[in-house]
């Protein structure tokens, strides 16, 4: 089985190639790039005046299967992800069970074979349940699939059990991911602590709830050795933070949402709960080092945090809904429009982000257009307007800020393994 | 039945969610219009016909006499039928979500919904989804839109004008809608106001709430000069901190008669009730002269009758 994509602006950031140019995959795999390559057999995707890059990889996303299938599955976040432009997606256990065993890491792993447009990678739970005490099975679920191990919206408080995560971790080679956040100083809070939330009279989630442990978990990370990557961060300390242990030379990564770069706490205004997400959207100054994370470096990898609720549990009193909101769909047209065509940062930059950042992080072979690598691309187009309706997402939620908005460029296909899994009508 | 008159579906029917989105002129109208609704001495509020045939319920999903009765009053005295539905006694005890409640609510027609919740915000949710006139009595730690109104023609039977008037509001301004209300409220006319309680209970953000806001940590400092003084309940069931000891915090911030010396010689006491005597005012001061609280509470009725009328009239 051939397909020729023809025509692109292809960007390869690994092997630094950026040029018009023709991809080949070939039984699945990329077996050449170059000009006027031979279509003899081939299904032809004409990719003229688009961009044709490595699969994007989105390293955080929940898809609610087992257990909480009414909001999400695999089948149908894999298919949101597919709409957005990417080709693999990595999963946080906070399922029902959580992802603590090999049962649930190699049901995820068959589930996602059969039902899943896109390559799905699960992410193993820290400690057994999510609940912060003694530790998950990581060597069996390693075994199983798991690229990685974090609790991701309830953090290992107890800094020895993180301590001993890590060791483990770095044992197995593979990387702590934490949502930091110090659940003692976020308590009772529904947003960003700041003017906003003291105007709207919603309780505060202050930054330092974020900061202090980003702080505790790279000293960890350093007391370890183990490869530790910092959740969406969404603070300017965290960014600092993270800076910091860079250049100590730690072995630290983060990603962050394009919702913390894109949007501030101002939008909470109308106390609308598809603004409610941990962590919260912050102030303009956060937005700000964010993006001069992005732009300088730091930040290794944009990820969505994509977090499906059904509609009942958003309609409702503000302080009583769940934090989060999808994401799949905007990443790319969020990305394009905040930062590329605001000319923060370069088209292989953005490339960069969601290929051989996350790629990097979690170690997948995955994010290059090199021949012999996976035959999974991402083609977009740099100036389609398009409105993002979010009442024909492929998501099983509907919990998106960005209905309605108006984004210049987006996803066009997004192939997988050299078949195309999604098209643009 | 009430005829054929109708809004159309388009048009979103304005209640009152906040002061911080009403606009001055506006304040200005309800303020006055209460004046005329306030009864002669040793008389009962006029009655008018002005809002026969409307229905107004009354959905209080949180405790309250003051504000509930205040608004029972006030609507019948304008003519209209009420209905007053206590949150406990309701379908919400059998989980029914609240757009549910509220739409079983407004199939039966009524005319406005007049709504106390615990929820910061629960109104405005409410405000985005249906399509019927609602009145915040109260929103969580946000707003209390009546009780500011009502707290401004208090001091305006007492002063010819809110500009220019040093206010200061002492207590738990972290958890008070009652605060925030009077703080938005005070600024659009050009009060001074100083903010005044415990750390904990007084972020610095305040500060930014709106123009002519200050913060003090030291009562002493807050009192001087103050033309009006507004003392606020300690609400231990909306904190999540530890909770500052009583004796503590009546040593540091209750208002006593000495307190009274260093403001202007003829400033008010104000509360929203309901007082906690000895938790956050002496009993003296609450029985003084000076103390208006009572006047507050006949105006509550007075300016939620302006309300009403200007909503349903």
């Amino acid at each position: 089985m051939k397909l020729l994509i023809r025509g692109g602006r292809v960007i390869d950031p690994l092997s630094k190639f950026d040029d018009v140019s023709d991809v080949l995959i070939e039984d699945g795999l990329i077996s050449a790039v170059g000009k006027n390559l031979p279509g003899e057999g081939a299904t032809i995707f004409d990719a003229t005046d688009k961009i044709v890059a490595p699969g994007f990889i989105d390293m955080h996303v929940h898809l609610r299967e087992p257990g909480i299938e009414h909001a999400e599955t695999i089948e149908t976040g894999g298919k949101a992800a597919a709409a957005g432009g990417f080709t693999t997606i990595c999963c946080m256990p906070n399922t029902i069970p959580v992802n603590d065993s090999d049962t649930v890491t190699s049901y995820i792993v068959q589930r996602a074979r059969q039902v899943s447009p896109v390559n799905v990678y699960p992410i193993g739970a820290i400690t057994k349940g999510s609940k912060g005490e003694e530790l998950a099975a990581i060597e069996s679920m390693r075994e199983a699939g798991v690229v990685a191990i974090s609790d991701d919206g309830r953090p290992v408080m107890n800094s020895r059990v993180m301590r001993r995560a890590m060791e483990v971790a770095y044992a197995l080679d593979i990387p702590v991911i934490d949502h930091c956040e110090d659940l003692n100083l976020s308590a009772g809070g529904d947003m960003h602590e700041g003017v906003e939330s003291v105007r709207l009279g919603l309780g505060g989630i202050p930054s330092a709830s974020e900061d202090v442990m980003v702080a505790r978990d790279l000293l960890l990370a350093e007391l370890t050795g183990v490869r530790f990557h910092v959740a969406h961060l969404s603070t300017s300390r965290s960014v600092a933070m993270v800076a910091f242990a860079k250049n100590k030379g730690l072995r630290v990564s983060c990603e962050v949402t394009p919702h913390h770069f894109a949007i501030t706490d101002k939008e909470l205004s109308t106390y609308d709960s598809n603004y409610k997400m941990k962590p919260p959207l912050r102030c303009q100054h956060d937005v700000e080092a964010a993006i001069q994370g992005i732009v300088d470096g730091v930040i290794d990898a944009i990820a969505t945090d994509h977090a499906p609720h059904a509609g009942s549990e958003k309609m409702q009193e503000f302080e009583r809904c769940p934090f989060g909101i999808t994401g799949l769909e905007t990443a790319i047209g969020l990305t394009l429009s905040e930062l590329v065509h605001k000319n923060l940062i370069p088209l292989t930059r953005m490339v960069e982000l969601f290929t051989t950042g996350p790629a990097n992080i979690l170690k997948l072979n995955r994010g290059t257009l090199k021949p012999g690598a996976a035959g999974d691309v991402t083609v977009f187009d740099l100036d389609t307007e398009w409105t993002y309706d979010v009442q024909q997402s492929s998501s099983k939620s509907r919990n998106s800020p960005f209905h309605g908005r108006r984004f210049r460029g987006g996803p066009v296909a997004t192939i997988v393994g050299g078949v195309i899994v999604w098209g643009r009508e | 039945m009430n005829g054929p008159s109708r809004t159309p579906i388009s048009a979103k029917p304005a209640g009152l969610l906040d002061i911080e989105s009403l606009p001055r002129p506006e304040i200005e109208v309800i303020l006055e219009r209460a004046r005329f609704f306030q009864p002669p001495p040793n008389e009962t509020y006029r009655r008018l016909d002005t809002l026969r045939g409307k229905t107004i319920v009354n959905l209080f999903f949180e405790a309250s006499t003051r504000t509930r009765v205040s608004f029972e009053i006030a609507a019948k005295r304008l003519g209209a039928d009420t209905l007053t539905i206590a949150a406990a006694g309701s379908s919400v005890s059998k989980g029914e979500s609240l757009v549910d409640t509220l739409n079983t609510l407004v199939a039966m027609r009524p005319n406005a919904i007049v709504m106390r919740h615990a929820a910061s915000g629960a109104p405005h949710f409410l405000a985005r989804h249906l399509q019927i006139p609602i009145v915040n009595a109260g929103d969580g730690t946000h707003e209390h839109p009546t009780q500011a109104l009502l707290d401004a023609r208090t001091i305006l039977d007492h002063r010819p004008s809110l500009t220019g008037l040093r206010v200061a509001i002492i207590g738990d301004i972290a958890h008070s809608r009652v605060a925030r209300s009077n703080v938005h409220l005070l600024s659009k006319f050009g009060a001074e106001i100083v903010l005044c309680g415990p750390a904990p209970l007084l972020p610095n953000e305040l500060a930014q709430l709106a123009p002519g806001v200050q913060l003090s940590h030291n009562i002493d400092e807050a009192l001087r000069d103050a033309d009006v003084i507004m003392m606020l309940r300690v609400q231990l069931e909306r904190q999540h901190e530890a909770p500052m000891a009583a004796s503590e915090y009546f040593r540091f911030y209750g208002l006593r008669l000495e307190h009274l010396k260093l403001a202007k010689p003829d400033a008010i006491v104000m509360h929203p009730g309901p007082i906690n005597r000895g938790r956050e005012l002496s009993s003296e001061v609450a029985d003084s002269q000076r103390s208006v609280i009572l006047n507050q509470v006949e105006n509550g009725v007075a300016v939620r009758m302006a309300v009403l009328e200007r909503i349903l009239g």
